[in-house]
């Protein structure tokens, strides 16, 4: 028998197969795409901000599947069944954080590249915002979950997620978007950023399984 | 052990109520006073600075409410600890009663920094590390205050608020951090920064008056708003029960 978290994990990988998952991907293409009608056709000014412009794109995007993280769960009763699962709350809420994150931060993690090509980033810079958002997508992810839990089941959840939780990501977006330039502070801004991910990985599952047994109660 | 005793009872929200209502008037008053010597302090007896000229009157009203905007958070966290640990309703009522005062306040620090920066730094806004902090705090309460307003039972959304309010307690220090790095990273050269000067008691006085003033002011307006929340919610449950005495046949829910 798999173990209650594998189950989890499987589970949300086949649904997120059946679509939705490679919006993100196109919204943060979208985006990408805006800033040039924005400021201009100026590839050496798209070059200076293209980071910038990832980061921003990528940050957006991640919003986008958070208000069904938990939502589509509650409609369909499983969140009950998750929080009667033989194990805890928290990892099985960390279960599903790492499945949201393969399912739409990875794609954009691996599409910033590409998209960055198109703003003119050199090779170098395109794999520093590809490492900074390697560690930066998680860390969103963990504090959307906690933006998913609280507003589980409200009508309006899925305007307000945004407005809690980007306050509280400019910590992430400051030193991912030094991590991804060019540098002497880079690299200790990539060591930060990584200290903030695996902060917000403890972080984001207690508060977010704190909210669902709130919920519950 | 008195005193103790004494603030304990105050949990009670029916004796909680009765409190407020004795104090209120009392607090009124004495804000009153202490913000009329504070102001006139402020505008009239305080020099004007040789360098501001008569702009440096703003901090009069700028530390303060910054101070406050900053100690309405701790309020809250400390209210939210309460919800989540006792369960306490009354600490909600606290923590629901400060959100907005601690807005407003956050709202007049922006405010009487821009009028302040408008001809100290020759531009309404700068993305100081002061500044913008403060905008994100700003940011903070509305969205806490949206959770709020999105929920209906005030059971789920004391809770609710209470997790919010202790993750973004943990976050607060870090985004501080955060913004003062960035700053300094892209320090901007229009900004002229005075050096920070020891303050003239002349200066120092009307100002810690003017603070305790505003700190009087606040702790009145947040029994008043905790007063009329708990006279909310007890109209709420009494509409519930009428309600459910109507439907009586019926079982509830």
């Amino acid at each position: 028998m798999r173990s209650a978290h594998a189950a989890l994990f499987t589970r949300d990988l086949a649904l997120a197969r059946g679509g939705g998952a490679g919006l993100g991907v196109v919204f943060f293409l979208l985006v990408v795409t805006l800033t040039p009608f924005a400021v201009g056709p100026d590839l050496a000014l798209l070059r200076r901000i293209g980071p910038a412009i990832l980061w921003l794109g990528a940050l957006l995007a991640t919003l986008l599947g958070l208000d069904r993280l938990l939502q589509a769960d509650h409609e369909d009763g499983s969140l009950d069944l998750i929080a009667l699962a033989p194990a805890g709350l928290e990892t099985m809420v960390a279960t599903k954080i790492l499945a949201h994150w393969v399912t739409t931060g990875l794609p954009l993690v691996i599409a910033a590249p590409l998209f960055g090509v198109m703003l003119d980033l050199s090779p170098d810079a395109l794999g520093r915002v590809a490492l900074a958002l390697a560690l930066g997508t998680p860390a969103m992810a963990s504090l959307g979950a906690v933006g998913a839990a609280l507003t589980v089941g409200l009508r309006r959840g899925g305007l307000l997620v945004p407005v809690l939780i980007l306050p509280l990501a400019i910590p992430v977006l400051i030193f991912g978007v030094s991590a991804s330039a060019e540098g002497a502070e880079a690299g200790g801004a990539l060591t930060v950023l990584a200290g903030l991910a695996l902060g917000y990985a403890v972080l984001g599952p207690f508060s977010a399984a704190a909210a669902l047994r709130a919920l519950r109660d | 052990m008195g005193l103790i005793s004494a603030v304990s009872s105050l949990a009670n929200p029916a004796r909680f109520a009765a409190f407020a209502t004795k104090a209120l008037p009392w607090l009124a008053g004495l804000s009153a006073a202490l913000l009329a010597v504070g102001l006139y302090m402020a505008l009239f007896v305080a020099p004007a600075d040789y360098q501001q000229g008569e702009t440096v009157r703003i901090m009069f009203l700028h530390v303060p409410s910054a101070w406050l905007g900053m100690m309405a958070y701790v309020i809250m966290a400390v209210a939210s600890i309460g919800v989540l640990v006792w369960r306490h309703p009354v600490a909600d009522v606290s923590a629901k009663a400060a959100a907005p005062l601690g807005a407003a306040f956050t709202f007049l620090a922006l405010a009487t920094g821009s009028l302040w920066g408008k001809p100290m730094w020759g531009t309404w806004w700068v993305w100081d590390a002061r500044l913008t902090s403060f905008l994100i705090l700003f940011l903070m309460y509305l969205g806490l205050m949206a959770l709020r307003s999105a929920m209906e039972e005030p059971s789920r959304a004391a809770k609710a608020c209470a997790i919010l309010t202790l993750v973004g307690s943990v976050n607060i220090p870090i985004i501080k951090f955060s913004v003062d790095w960035w700053n300094t990273l892209h320090q901007p050269a229009s900004v002229i920064r005075a050096g920070k000067p020891t303050m003239d008691p002349s200066i120092l006085t009307p100002l810690l008056i003017c603070a305790i003033a505003f700190t009087v002011l606040f702790v009145t307006l947040h029994l008043a708003g905790m007063r009329t929340e708990l006279v909310r919610r007890r109209l709420r449950t009494l509409r519930i029960t009428t309600a459910s005495a109507a439907l009586a046949p019926e079982p509830a829910e």
